[in-house]
C-alpha cells in the first residue's frame, strides 16, 4: 500500500486516476480505516486530502456556504454562522459518533461512504446541497441526492473527488431540522431518520419545502410528495396527515432486529412530522 | 512495502519515526515510540481506549494513520502529568476509585482533559455526553463521572489561584 498527501485536488485526482489497484480517498478515516482493518478492502493507494487547502475551510460565498471536504464535525459545530443558517444540517453532522469521531469525521465522507443511515445526508438532501467534484476530466457539480446510487455505491467515476459541499443561500424565514431514532442516546446507527427544510411566505404559509428520509430505502430518499403535502399550508393537521402518508409511501426499508418494516415505516412518518414542526418554528412560523 | 518517514511532535518533544503506510497512530505510539498508555480495546473507534489528541482535537488513534502525523502535535496520556505532579484528573480518578482493571483509564483521562480544556465547568450531562465515546467494562461509569466533576472543580480552583498570582505580580 502507498500513502500520498497531495496539496491540490487536481494532483489528488491524478494520483487516483493513475492507480493500478484499488485507490481510496482518505478524509477522516472513520469509515475507511474500519473497513481496511476488517479486511473488507485492501487498498493499493490511499490519498489523504486533508493537506489540500481547498478542502479545509467553511466559507460564506455568494452562492451560500461552502464546506470543504476535509472539515471535521467539530469544525462544523464551531461555526456560529453556519449553525444559524442551517441548524438542522449542523445538528445532523454533530450526531455522528462520539467526540473522538467528531474530531475526524467529515460530511463528504459520510456521504461518499454511501450508507442509507448516514446522519448528515438526509439533512443535506433536504437542504438542497450540491457537491463540487474534481476529476481527471475537470470539474462538475452534482446534487447531493445524485451522489449515492446504492448501499456503498456512489456515482463518482475513477479519479473523481468531492472537493466541497455547498449549502444554498438562505432566504429569510427559512428553517431546517433533522431527527433520528436510535434505541439509545449516543453512539448508534439510525433506525430511521428524517430531514426537513422549508421557507415561509406571507402569513406563515409554507412556500417551499424539501423532505428527505434516511434508513428506509437502499439510499437516502428525497420525497417530493411529502414536500407537496405541506407547501401552501401552515402545517395544520390535514397537511401533517398528508405529509405522514407521503413519507410512509416512500419507505422501502429492510426488516431486521433493529426495526421491522412496519415499525420503520410508521416511525418515518412520525419523525418527518416532528422535524417539519421544528423547521417551521425555526423559520418563525407559529 | 516502502516506509513513510514522519517528523512530528509527541507530548511536546520533536519525534521522528518510519512506519508502514497502513500502520495506525496507535501502533506507532505503542510499538515504535514505547508509549503504551493508549490501549487497543476494539480497533474500530467504538471504545475510546486509544484516545489521544492531534493538534488539540480528540481522536481515536486506532482510526488515524501514523503516516498522517507529519508536522502535527500529538498528545497522549503520558504527557498529562507535569513531571512528578499528577494532573487533577489523575488525582481524582485515584481518590474516587474511578478505575478497576485500568484498560479504559488512559482514554477516559485524555477525553476528560479535552472536555475540561474546552469547558472547565461542565454539567453532569455534559460530562456523560463528552465521555460517550469511552467504554468501561468495570466501574459502571458513576465513579468516573464523579472524578471528572471533582477534577473540574480542582482545575477551576487552580486557574483562579494562577490568575490571582499573576495579577499580584503585575501590580
Ligand atoms: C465509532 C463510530 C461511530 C459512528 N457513528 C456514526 C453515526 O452516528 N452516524 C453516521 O452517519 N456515521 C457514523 N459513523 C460512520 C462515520 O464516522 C461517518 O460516516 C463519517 O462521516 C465518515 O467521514 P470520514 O471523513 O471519516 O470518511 P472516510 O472514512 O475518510 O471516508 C469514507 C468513504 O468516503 C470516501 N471519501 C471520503 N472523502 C471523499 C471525497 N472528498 N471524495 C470522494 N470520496 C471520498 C472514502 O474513500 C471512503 O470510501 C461512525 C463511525 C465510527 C467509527
Ligand atoms: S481501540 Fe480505538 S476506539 Fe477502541
Ligand atoms: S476499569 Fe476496566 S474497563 Fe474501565
Amino acid at each position: 500500500m502507498r500513502y500520498e498527501s497531495p496539496t491540490t485536488t487536481r494532483e489528488a485526482a491524478a494520483l487516483l486516476a493513475k492507480a493500478k489497484g484499488k485507490a481510496f480517498v482518505l478524509a477522516g478515516g472513520t469509515d475507511l480505516l474500519v473497513r481496511m482493518k476488517s479486511g473488507l478492502i485492501d487498498p493499493e493507494l490511499i490519498v489523504d486530502i486533508k493537506r489540500i487547502p481547498a478542502t479545509q475551510s467553511i466559507t460564506k460565498t455568494a452562492a451560500g456556504f461552502r464546506i470543504g471536504a476535509s472539515v471535521p464535525g467539530t469544525q462544523v459545530g464551531a461555526s456560529a454562522a453556519l449553525k444559524k443558517a442551517w441548524p438542522g444540517v449542523v445538528e445532523a453532522t454533530n450526531l455522528i459518533g462520539s467526540d473522538q469521531v467528531q474530531g475526524r469525521c467529515t460530511m463528504v465522507g459520510n456521504l461518499c461512504n454511501a450508507s442509507p443511515a448516514a446522519d448528515s445526508v438526509p439533512a443535506l438532501v433536504a437542504a438542497g446541497a450540491k457537491v463540487a467534484i474534481v476529476g481527471p476530466q475537470g470539474r462538475r457539480t452534482l446534487a447531493v441526492e445524485k451522489v449515492v446510487v446504492g448501499p456503498g455505491k456512489t456515482s463518482l467515476t475513477k479519479g473523481e473527488i468531492v472537493e466541497s459541499i455547498t449549502l444554498p443561500k438562505r432566504p429569510p424565514k427559512s428553517g431546517d431540522a433533522y431527527l433520528r431514532l436510535i434505541p439509545r442516546t449516543e453512539m448508534d446507527i439510525a433506525v430511521v431518520s428524517a430531514g426537513v427544510s422549508l421557507t415561509l411566505g406571507p402569513k406563515g404559509v409554507i412556500k417551499a419545502a424539501r423532505v428527505a428520509l434516511g434508513a428506509v430505502a437502499p439510499t437516502v430518499v428525497l420525497v417530493p410528495d411529502a414536500a407537496k403535502a405541506i407547501i401552501g399550508s401552515k402545517l395544520g393537521p390535514e397537511a401533517l396527515a398528508e405529509l405522514t402518508a407521503a413519507c410512509e409511501a416512500a419507505c422501502n426499508p429492510i426488516d431486521d432486529k433493529r426495526g421491522t418494516v412496519e415499525y420503520r415505516t410508521e416511525v418515518a412518518g412520525v419523525l418527518a412530522r416532528r422535524a417539519a414542526k421544528i423547521a417551521y418554528e425555526r423559520a418563525g412560523g407559529k | 512495502m516502502s516506509g513513510v518517514h514522519v517528523s512530528t511532535t509527541v507530548n511536546g518533544d520533536a519525534t521522528e519515526y518510519v512506519c508502514h503506510p497502513g500502520e495506525t497512530l496507535l501502533d506507532v505510539l505503542r510499538n515504535r515510540l514505547g508509549l503504551t498508555g493508549a490501549k487497543e480495546g476494539c480497533g474500530t473507534g467504538d471504545c475510546g481506549a486509544c484516545s489521544v489528541t492531534v493538534d488539540g482535537s480528540l481522536v481515536c488513534s486506532c482510526l488515524v494513520l501514523g503516516a498522517e502525523m507529519e508536522g502535527r502535535e500529538v498528545n497522549t496520556v503520558e504527557g498529562l502529568a507535569d513531571g512528578g505532579t499528577l494532573h487533577p484528573l489523575q488525582d481524582k480518578f485515584i481518590e474516587h476509585a474511578a478505575l478497576q482493571c485500568g484498560i479504559c483509564t488512559p482514554g477516559f483521562l485524555v477525553a476528560a482533559k479535552a472536555l475540561l480544556d474546552r469547558n472547565p465547568d461542565p454539567t453532569e450531562q455534559e460530562i456523560r455526553y463528552a465521555l460517550a465515546g469511552n467504554l468501561c467494562r468495570c466501574t459502571g461509569y458513576d465513579k468516573i463521572v464523579h472524578a471528572v466533576d471533582a477534577a473540574a472543580k480542582e482545575v477551576r480552583k487552580q486557574q483562579k489561584a494562577a490568575k490571582k498570582a499573576s495579577g499580584k505580580k503585575r501590580r
